[in-house]
């Protein structure tokens, strides 16, 4: 996806969105309420045509080979878009048909059906389902005719924890059979589990793209620790210590970011044997949360410069846009129809 | 999706489902189709030919002074209350052949592309294979059907009826006539298409069902009133090829307005993002 673009009633909806999707992998487009997200997967399918643009999904141009193209994609959109009328059993046999299948498809129901925990229900009446079967119902349809391409829009919304955990389960369970999934979420943490590549999108753009690890240690570079003690006063001589490369203390904790965690045990001992009583350390491993939040909090332009002072090839980050993006052989936008 | 035909077939099949599957909304439509061809004609029927209340019979057969004169020198039976039913049967009833087939399919139309905006399956409508052209035919296939198969229905029960309660009268069965015949199979579904052209046009561009279904209100009525009025004159005052003469017209105008009905749907509405 180069450069798309597309508004409503003069709202910016995309802007000039840039986005690569790596080959057999989860990928998750982050962002606040109005970011594009659903808009971007629209246009991923062709559902939407965008005003400007170029978009190639699975080679294919969504405008001009839609029907084709959309055959081989599965999309769980943010409302679960399930007749209620009818029973799961019919919504099944009704997406089945209209993606070719045919109606003699009784035991590839009754093995989605199976997998998505809804068999037991799947003759009763969808308007009866709680929002986690009817959700389950929605991942069984999307992916009732094997496709290779799978979309999916708030998947966890609505349900509890333990639902939600259930069908994070279920999509990683699916790249791991040969699926690419795009999933968009405002969820960070629900991201930071399941992602092998992130893109963070705001006011219709990217902002930055590549996997967790990378982002993250590109905002982060070095490990960071968190110490508390008993009597703070003592962990302020830290910060003179060799090989601390910031220190920041607030109230008992404090922030130490280090040049490695190899150093942390001859620390701790050091601390000890001066005494003080030490409480509690911990490594702190940066999450997608503290990265969007900084992005959130430098705006954008600074969040565009750090990405590009960073050096892809020491952190394996992706800018947005660049052409190792979007020429990469392992994370194109339109992985070459096989 | 193995054909265009196909695709239809499974996008009205899956309308016609629902339907089937909601009682609130099938009920109704066999109160309505039973009301007019069966309940109120039989009633009528009954109490004109068995009656022996000769001021009821009377009083009956002023309605068909209003009839023009080419149709009641058609009338047939050797008593009053024998001419006064078979007027009723063959005359007065026709026009309800029009207004319940197209009061079930514009209910049916009014909602279908509005709903499935409603109900969010748009969203899977826009996303699946499913070509816009396939989804505007598929609906109205599955508009069409309920209204028309209710009134065929209607239409054979009361057949069965008016030959059962008229017939002995007039001399043995008579219904259904040429003009009748002429009405069910050739001037009702042109006036069906074409304001089910019209209702699915709505259907695709306005917010809600309720604003679908007033709208419909509205452009159906006058269609309503011209095929009422159409229907009517085949019967009663035409020619004798007067009803293929209106039917082949209205035929061409439905094929018009069915053709340009196509561009109203597509992925944008059906997402709800259409400008």
């Amino acid at each position: 996806m180069s450069g798309v673009s597309h508004q409503f009633s003069g709202n910016q909806a995309l802007n000039g969105l840039d986005i690569a999707v790596p080959w057999g992998k989860v990928t998750v487009l982050l962002g606040p309420n109005g970011a594009g997200k659903t808009t971007a997967f629209r246009a991923i399918t062709g559902a939407l045509e965008p005003e400007s643009g170029t978009i190639r999904t699975l080679g294919l141009d969504p405008v001009s080979d839609g029907q084709a193209l959309r055959r081989r994609c599965g999309v769980v959109s943010a409302k679960p878009a399930l007749y209620d009328r009818l029973s799961g059993r019919d919504n099944l046999l009704f997406a089945a048909e209209l993606y070719g299948l045919g109606r003699r498809v009784g035991d590839r129901i009754t093995e989605v059906a199976t997998r998505f925990g809804i068999v037991d229900a799947i003759d009763n009446l969808v308007g009866g389902y709680s929002t986690g079967m009817k959700t389950r119902l929605a991942l069984a349809r999307s992916v009732l005719h094997h496709p290779e391409l799978v979309l999916f829009d708030e998947p966890t919304s609505g349900l509890d924890p333990e639902s939600a955990q259930a069908v994070l389960a279920l999509i990683k369970e699916m790249t791991n059979e040969g699926s690419t999934v795009v999933m968009c979420t405002h969820l960070l943490a629900e991201a930071e589990g399941l992602a092998d590549h992130v893109v963070m999108m705001e006011a219709g753009s990217a902002v930055v793209a590549g996997s967790p690890t990378s982002l993250t240690s590109q905002f982060w570079p070095h490990p960071v620790v968190e110490v508390e003690a008993e009597d703070p006063r003592v962990l302020d001589r830290i910060a003179q210590w060799q090989g601390i490369i910031s220190y920041d203390r607030k109230s008992v904790v404090a922030h130490l970011e280090i040049e490695s965690l190899d150093l942390v045990p001859e620390l701790i001992a050091s601390l000890v044997r001066d005494g003080a009583r030490i409480t509690r350390v911990d490594p702190h491993r940066p999450t997608l949360e503290d990265l969007y939040f900084t992005i959130r909090r430098h705006g954008l332009p600074q969040a565009r410069d750090a990405v590009e002072r960073s050096q892809p090839a020491d952190h394996g980050l992706m800018p947005i846009g660049s052409p190792a993006a979007s020429s990469a052989e392992d994370s194109p936008l339109a992985p070459a129809v096989p | 999706m193995t054909s265009r035909l196909a695709g239809v077939r499974i996008i009205a099949r899956n309308e016609l489902h629902q339907l089937i599957k909601s009682k609130d909304y099938w009920i109704p439509l066999v109160l309505l189709g039973s009301l007019f061809f069966v309940i109120i004609p039989g009633i009528l029927m009954v109490i004109i030919t068995k009656s022996t209340n000769t001021a009821v019979v009377q009083q009956a057969s002023q309605a068909l002074s209003v009839l023009p004169e080419s149709a009641v020198s058609k009338i047939r039976g050797d008593t009053p209350q024998a001419r006064t039913a078979y007027a009723l049967a063959v005359y007065l009833f026709a026009p309800v052949a029009c207004v319940v087939p197209l009061t079930i399919s514009t209910a049916v139309g009014a909602a279908s592309l509005v709903g499935e905006r409603e109900r969010g399956t748009g969203e899977f409508l826009a996303h699946s294979p499913a070509s816009a052209r396939e989804i505007y035919t598929g609906k109205l296939v599955a508009s069409f059907i309920p209204g028309y198969v209710t009134t065929l229905v209607g239409f054979t029960l009361y057949s069965i009826m008016v030959n059962l309660f008229v017939g002995p009268s007039v001399g043995g069965f008579f219904f259904p006539t040429v003009e009748w015949l002429v009405m069910m199979f050739w001037v009702i579904p042109a006036f069906l298409l074409l304001t089910l052209s019209l209702v699915l046009r709505l259907s695709a561009r306005v917010r809600s069902t309720a604003a679908a279904q007033q709208a419909s209100g509205l452009v159906t009525l006058p269609v309503i009133g011209i095929s009422y009025a159409q229907a009517s004159g085949t019967l009663l005052g035409g020619g004798r090829y007067s009803g293929v003469i209106v039917g082949s017209v209205v035929w061409i105008i439905a094929a018009v307005s069915l053709h340009r009905g196509v561009s109203s749907v597509t992925r944008n509405r059906l997402l709800g993002v259409a400008q």
